[in-house]
C-alpha cells in the first residue's frame, strides 16, 4: 500500500506540472498582460518597460513559469490587482468555498445514494420511474437557471431561506446554494447507483445471501451496496473538482466571497496572478481527490490490492 | 480466383459464391447485423420518436428561422422593456425591448452550431487519439494518456473561464474551439477502452493471420465494433454542450451581445426574474427541451445499441 501511495504520487507530478503550465500559458500567453493592466489607456513606455521587467515578463514563457512556481513553493503566490498577496486571497477565500463544497458534496452523496438505492431496489415501479424523470429534468436545466429560480422562490417570495450569503458563510445559508451547485451530480449519482444497483440485485453472491436467511437488511447493506458503490464512488470523487469550478457559478448566484467570486475578480480586474494561484491549488485538490479515490477502491472491493 | 474469396471471407457476408454466381439473399434468413438489430430496437421506441423529432425540428429552425419567426431579432424597442404577453406577442418583450418569442427562434441556431461542432470535434479528436493509443499501446499510449490525464486535470468550467476570457473570445467557433480543446480526453477514454476490447477479439486476429495492415484492420473491423460507445456519448455530450454554451455565456465569457443566442437571453433574464420571470420561461425552457432530447436520443440509442444494460 505504502509503495503504491508513492508510485501514485510520483504519477501526480507531471501531470501536476502539466496542467499549472497550460493554466498559465492561457493566463500569461495568450493575452498582453501589462496593456490588459492600462485597459483603454496606452501605458508610457518606460512604465510598460518597467512592468515588464518587474513580471519577468520578457522572459520566455517556461522560464516565467519556473520562476513562479519556484516562488510558489516559498509561499508566495504573487499579488493581486490590488496589491494585496494572492497567498491572502486564498486564506480567506478556500475555507468558504470548501464549506459550500462540502455541504454540495453530502447533499449529493447521501440524496443520491439514498434516490438511487431505492429506485434500483423497485426497478420499474413508480418510484424508480418517478426518480429517473425527475433527474433527466434537473440534468436538461443549467444550474444556474435552477440557482436563480430557487432563489426567487425560496428566498424571496416566500422568504424560507436567506437570499444570498451572509458574512462567514455559515452552514444553514450555505444549504440552497449546496443544493444547486450539487443538482446535475445528484441527478448522475442517482442514475449511476441505479443502474449498479440494478446490476447486483442479479448476482450470484446476493442469491446465496438470501438463500442462506441473513435479513433482508444486512444482504442490502454489506453484500449489495458494498459492491454497488464502487463506480459510485469514482465518481464522487472526480466530481469534487467540478464541485469546486462550479462553486463558479453558484457563488455568483448567492453573493458568497469564495475561490470562484475571486477568479472571477481576477479575471474582471486582469490579474493573472490571482487566476493562476487559485487554479493551482484547485488542480491539486482536484488531483488528490483523485488519489483518495483510488485508495477507497481498495477499502471497497478487497479484490483489488495494491503491492 | 483467390483474391474474389479474400474479400468474401473480410466482408463477413457472401455476396457472391465460389463458382462467381451470385447467391440469392432471402430477407428473412439474411443474419441481422449490430446496426440492423439496433435500428429495429428504435424504431419500436416512441421515446426515440419524440427526442428525434425534436432535434430534426430544431435543426429545421436554426437553418431558417424565418420559417416561423416574422420580425427580426434586433428590432427592439426600449418603450417595451419587460412588458408582459400581448397580441402579437406572446411571448412578452425582454429587457431591452426585443420580442421573446423571436430571440428563442433566432437564438437557436448559436446554439446548435456550438453542440455540432462541439461535437464532432470531439468525436474525431477523440475518437483518432483514443483509437490510436489503443490500438498500438505502448509510448503512442503513454504519452496520449498522459495529454489527455493534463486535460482532464482541469475543471471544463474552469478552464472555459481562464481560457475564454484569456483569447477575449465571444464567438462559436472560439467557444467550440475550447470546449473541443477540454472535451476530447474523455471521449479518447472511451474509445480507447472500446478499442481494446475489440482488439482482442478472435475475428480480429482472423484478418491479421489473413495478412490485413493495420489500416484495414482498424477501420474494417475495430472501427465499427467500437463506434458504439462513441457514438452514444457524444449524443449525450451534445447536450450537455449545449448547456455549456449558456453558463459560459452567463459567466460572460461564452458568446456575447448583439449575438442571438439562449445562453446571452437566459442569463439577461435570469438576473431580471424578481422584475420579468416571463423573460426566463422560454430561452430557458427552449434550451431545456433541447438537453433532454439529446440526452433521450443518447440514451435510446444506448439501450438499442448495448442489450446488457437494459
Amino acid at each position: 500500500m505504502g509503495r503504491y501511495v508513492i508510485r501514485r504520487l510520483l504519477q501526480m507530478v507531471p501531470v501536476f506540472i502539466g496542467t499549472t503550465l497550460l493554466i498559465f500559458v492561457m493566463v500569461w500567453g495568450l493575452g498582453d498582460p501589462v496593456a490588459a493592466m492600462f485597459g483603454d489607456r496606452t501605458p508610457d513606455p518606460a512604465t510598460a518597460a518597467q512592468i515588464r521587467h518587474d513580471l519577468h515578463l520578457n522572459d520566455p514563457l517556461i522560464q516565467q513559469y519556473w520562476i513562479y512556481m519556484s516562488n510558489v513553493f516559498k509561499g508566495d503566490f504573487g499579488n493581486a490587482w490590488n496589491q494585496q498577496p494572492v497567498t491572502d486571497l486564498l486564506k480567506t477565500a478556500y475555507p468558504v468555498t470548501l464549506r459550500l463544497t462540502i455541504v454540495a458534496f453530502l447533499i449529493e452523496a447521501i440524496v443520491g445514494v439514498a434516490l438511487g438505492v431505492f429506485a434500483g431496489l423497485r426497478r420499474g415501479r413508480f418510484f424508480d420511474t418517478g426518480v429517473l424523470a425527475m433527474t433527466l429534468i434537473v440534468v436538461s436545466i443549467p444550474t444556474f437557471v435552477t440557482g436563480y429560480v430557487l432563489q426567487y422562490f425560496f428566498g424571496v417570495k416566500w422568504s424560507i431561506v436567506h437570499p444570498s450569503v451572509g458574512e462567514g458563510a455559515p452552514f444553514k445559508d450555505l444549504l440552497m446554494p449546496g443544493l444547486v451547485l450539487a443538482g446535475v451530480s445528484l441527478a448522475y449519482v442517482a442514475r449511476l447507483t441505479r443502474t449498479s444497483v440494478a446490476e447486483n440485485t442479479r448476482a450470484d453472491y446476493l442469491r446465496t445471501a438470501v438463500a442462506k436467511g441473513l435479513p433482508r437488511r444486512r444482504v442490502i447493506t454489506n453484500h449489495m451496496l458494498r459492491n454497488s458503490l464502487i463506480p459510485v464512488v469514482t465518481f464522487l470523487g472526480t466530481d469534487i473538482g467540478n464541485l469546486m469550478a462550479g462553486a463558479l457559478v453558484t457563488e455568483r448566484i448567492f453573493n458568497i466571497h469564495g475561490v470562484g467570486y475571486q477568479i472571477y475578480q481576477g479575471i474582471v480586474h486582469n490579474s493573472p496572478a490571482t487566476v493562476v494561484g487559485f487554479v493551482t491549488v484547485l488542480v491539486i485538490v482536484f488531483l488528490l481527490a483523485n488519489l483518495l479515490v483510488d485508495l477507497l477502491y481498495a477499502v471497497l472491493d478487497p479484490r483489488i490490492r495494491y503491492a | 480466383m483467390p483474391e474474389n474469396t479474400d474479400a468474401v471471407i473480410l466482408d463477413g457476408v457472401p455476396a457472391v459464391a465460389p463458382d462467381g454466381a451470385p447467391v440469392p439473399v432471402d430477407k428473412r434468413d439474411k443474419p441481422r447485423s449490430l446496426w440492423n438489430d439496433a435500428w429495429y430496437d428504435l424504431s419500436r421506441k416512441p421515446i426515440f420518436y419524440i427526442s428525434a423529432l425534436v432535434i430534426l425540428f430544431l435543426i429545421v429552425i436554426s437553418i431558417w428561422p424565418g420559417l416561423i419567426a416574422s420580425q427580426d431579432p434586433l428590432q427592439c424597442n426600449l418603450i417595451d422593456s419587460q412588458n408582459g404577453p400581448s397580441s402579437g406577442h406572446w411571448f412578452g418583450f425582454d429587457q431591452q425591448g426585443c420580442d421573446v418569442y423571436t430571440r428563442t427562434v433566432y437564438g437557436a441556431r448559436a446554439s446548435v452550431e456550438v453542440g455540432i461542432f462541439s461535437t464532432l470535434g470531439v468525436a474525431v479528436l477523440g475518437a483518432v487519439l483514443g483509437g490510436l493509443s489503443g490500438y498500438f499501446g505502448g509510448w503512442l499510449d503513454s504519452i496520449i494518456s498522459r495529454v489527455s490525464d493534463i486535460f482532464f486535470g482541469i475543471p471544463i468550467l474552469l478552464g472555459g473561464v481562464v481560457f475564454l476570457s484569456a483569447v477575449k473570445g465571444g464567438s462559436v467557433l472560439t467557444v467550440s474551439t475550447f470546449i473541443i480543446l477540454l472535451g476530447w480526453p474523455q471521449l479518447a477514454r472511451i474509445a480507447r477502452g472500446a478499442v481494446i476490447t475489440a482488439k482482442e477479439q478472435d475475428y480480429v486476429l482472423a484478418a491479421k493471420a489473413l495478412g490485413a495492415g493495420h489500416g484495414r484492420i482498424l477501420l474494417r473491423h475495430i472501427a465499427p465494433n467500437a463506434l458504439a460507445p462513441v457514438i452514444v456519448w457524444s449524443t449525450i455530450a451534445l447536450g450537455t454542450f449545449i448547456s455549456l454554451e449558456a453558463t459560459l455565456s452567463f459567466l460572460g465569457v461564452g458568446l456575447k451581445p448583439p449575438a442571438v443566442s439562449w445562453g446571452i437571453d437566459i442569463s439577461a433574464a435570469a438576473e431580471q426574474i424578481r422584475n420579468a420571470p416571463h423573460m426566463l420561461l422560454w430561452p430557458a425552457g427552449a434550451l431545456s427541451v433541447t438537453v433532454l432530447a439529446f440526452i433521450l436520443l443518447g440514451d435510446a440509442v444506448r439501450d438499442a445499441l448495448d442489450p446488457k444494460l437494459r
